[in-house]
């Protein structure tokens, strides 16, 4: 017998052998993260502690984007998980898995399809919707934690405004490299308030935050925050005049759909040198492939 | 010389700090004038280190008011200033010089963003400008400017000093708080040191409020001083009054137990 079996979709577990709720958190925690959410979108880019639970994977493993997307979950949504891009790797797999069982809702590949989707480190290449819900899991939420290590202090700093330290990083990069080497979690400025750290998507990334149609919920599970963009907000990634900020270029299209203008990997192909680079989308670039 | 020299810059008004029974300073009452210099003098655990933190909004003091014109010329209680104002204040209109400077600097990255840091924290967002004002810094307190890429922890100790020294006073400062700038220094570094304070300070017309249990820094940098003990001040006059011709028993006794090499 699985355990979905014995489950109702209306969100009460029922009497005989059920083990845990629909989408596994009991109602009173999914109160209190919808509370933290609500907030948090009401405040965009200002991390909002909650109380996060003990979830049944490591922490790490997006404990944070799981508790999220439990607690905004409903039957009738259809869920997408990518982890790099990709919807076949482990973490993406067994989150999508985990959903199927506790929730028995209908999963998919296409970015289009989807009504959630719980991401770690990419944006989807196909523009997201109004309706469509993009869960981040998020490792470290405070930009300015490597620079300053007192929580009570970055807090003080968020409330103040105060984020020269922010370019004090920026600097260091370009005295150091010549430019800005920070490639991924690179901070933004979300309208015109808040330091963000938008977790760790490459930077080529960034300017699908802006002014996006979906609302965008970011969960920290082992820090215990959670953060939002909701929908048309004003992104801006932090950069000098002199320095403008940039996005990643690719020379070379992608090795199997020839897409261009994407963010893309290198994958090794023996240890000889070779390699190519390839979408790290992986619906997006089947998607390209279906076409032509 | 304007206007504005006809007023103090700081007036300090019965400032007190208590640690549960024990006292850290007491009844503390002086005026700093705009460009005066006035150094603090005592033993070990006479409370000029907890006087000074409570000058420098670092430490609440138990009693007494605080007074500093801004300068927009209003007189304001440091203490009833909002936060956000006091902090604003804190990294544009003061400086503060710990005795040691890995507290007051950041040693993980370069000397050129440790100079900039508070032109940052103000808004400046050209990078080109911020090395340049920071490259021109480091050169008044004489350090070559081909180290502005290294890290502090690649500086010597009189080094350090003088970076965290060119730290607090990029933003063109009026008051600088200094807690023993030459402590833990050898004499000769020390000699450059005061040699150097005491030019920027000229050129600058700062203020500076000097915390220091050395008589001989005293008398070199400061105009005015303070002597404590026990938490109280004892003695407090022109600088070379109160060396030349100390009052206080206490006093003489400091002045006389200087070592004549």
């Amino acid at each position: 017998m699985t355990a979905s079996n014995n489950l109702t979709h209306e969100g009460a577990p029922t009497m005989a052998g059920a083990t845990y709720n629909f989408a596994y958190l009991d109602e009173q925690t999914k109160r209190m993260i919808r509370r933290a959410i609500l907030k948090a979108i009401a405040i965009p880019g200002y991390q909002v502690p909650f109380a996060s639970r003990e979830m049944p994977m490591p922490y790490g493993w997006g404990t944070g984007g799981v508790q999220v997307t439990a607690s905004i979950i409903g039957p009738d949504d259809v869920l997408k998980v990518i982890d790099q891009g990709a919807d076949d790797t482990t973490n993406a797999v067994s989150i999508r898995a985990f959903f199927q069982k506790v929730a028995n809702v209908a999963v998919t590949t296409r970015t289009h399809e989807a009504t959630i989707i719980q991401t770690r480190h990419r944006i989807p290449e196909t523009p997201l919707k109004s309706g469509q819900v993009l869960v981040y899991q998020v490792p470290i939420p405070e930009p300015l934690r490597f620079l300053e290590p007192r929580e009570t202090e970055t807090r003080t700093m968020h409330a103040l405004e105060e984020y020269g330290l922010m370019h004090v990083k920026l600097y260091e990069d370009i005295a150091r490299h010549g430019y800005i080497a920070k490639t991924y979690a690179y901070p933004v400025k979300v309208e015109d308030r808040y330091v963000m750290d938008p977790s760790p998507i490459p930077k080529f990334d960034n300017p699908k935050m802006h002014m996006s149609e979906a609302l965008q919920l970011f969960g920290a599970g082992r820090e215990k925050r959670i953060y939002a963009i909701p929908p048309h907000t004003k992104v801006v990634s932090l950069d000098f005049e002199d320095h403008p900020f940039e996005v990643q270029k690719f020379s070379e299209p992608c090795a199997i759909c020839g897409s261009r203008g994407i963010y893309l990997d290198e994958v090794i192909l023996d240890d000889r040198g070779g390699h190519m680079f390839v979408c790290s989308d992986t619906d997006f670039c089947e998607e390209q492939r279906n076409e032509h | 010389m304007n206007i504005d020299d006809d007023a103090p810059l700081l007036t300090v008004n019965g400032v007190g700090k208590r640690y549960g029974n024990r006292i850290g300073c007491a009844d503390v009452s002086f005026d700093l004038w705009p460009g005066e210099v006035l150094a603090i003098v005592g033993e070990s655990g006479s409370g000029k280190t907890t006087l000074l933190n409570c000058l420098s909004t670092r430490l609440e003091p138990d009693a007494g008011s605080i007074c500093y014109r801004t300068r927009g010329g209003e007189m304001r209680d440091v203490y009833q200033m909002r936060e956000a104002e006091r902090r604003f204040l804190m990294r544009t209109d003061w400086g503060f010089v710990h005795q040691n400077p890995a507290d007051g600097l950041r040693m993980t990255v370069s000397a050129g963003a440790n100079v900039g840091e508070r032109l940052m924290a103000v808004g400046e967002r050209h990078y080109g400008d911020i090395r340049g004002k920071a490259i021109d810094w480091l050169g008044r307190v004489e350090i070559a400017s081909d180290r502005v890429d290294d890290q502090p922890r690649a500086f010597s100790g009189g080094m350090r000093q003088r970076l965290q020294i060119a730290r607090n006073l990029v933003t063109h400062p009026r008051l600088v708080f200094m807690d023993e700038p030459t402590g833990g220094l050898d004499v000769s570094v020390q000699a450059r040191l005061l040699d150097l304070l005491r030019s920027l300070v000229a050129e600058l017309g700062l203020s500076a409020i000097v915390v220091t249990h050395d008589l001989a820094v005293a008398r070199l940098i400061s105009h005015r001083m303070m002597v404590m003990k026990d938490g109280r001040v004892i003695e407090h006059g022109l600088t070379d009054r109160v060396l030349d011709d100390p009052h206080a028993p206490y006093t003489q006794l400091l002045v006389s137990s200087i070592l004549q090499v």
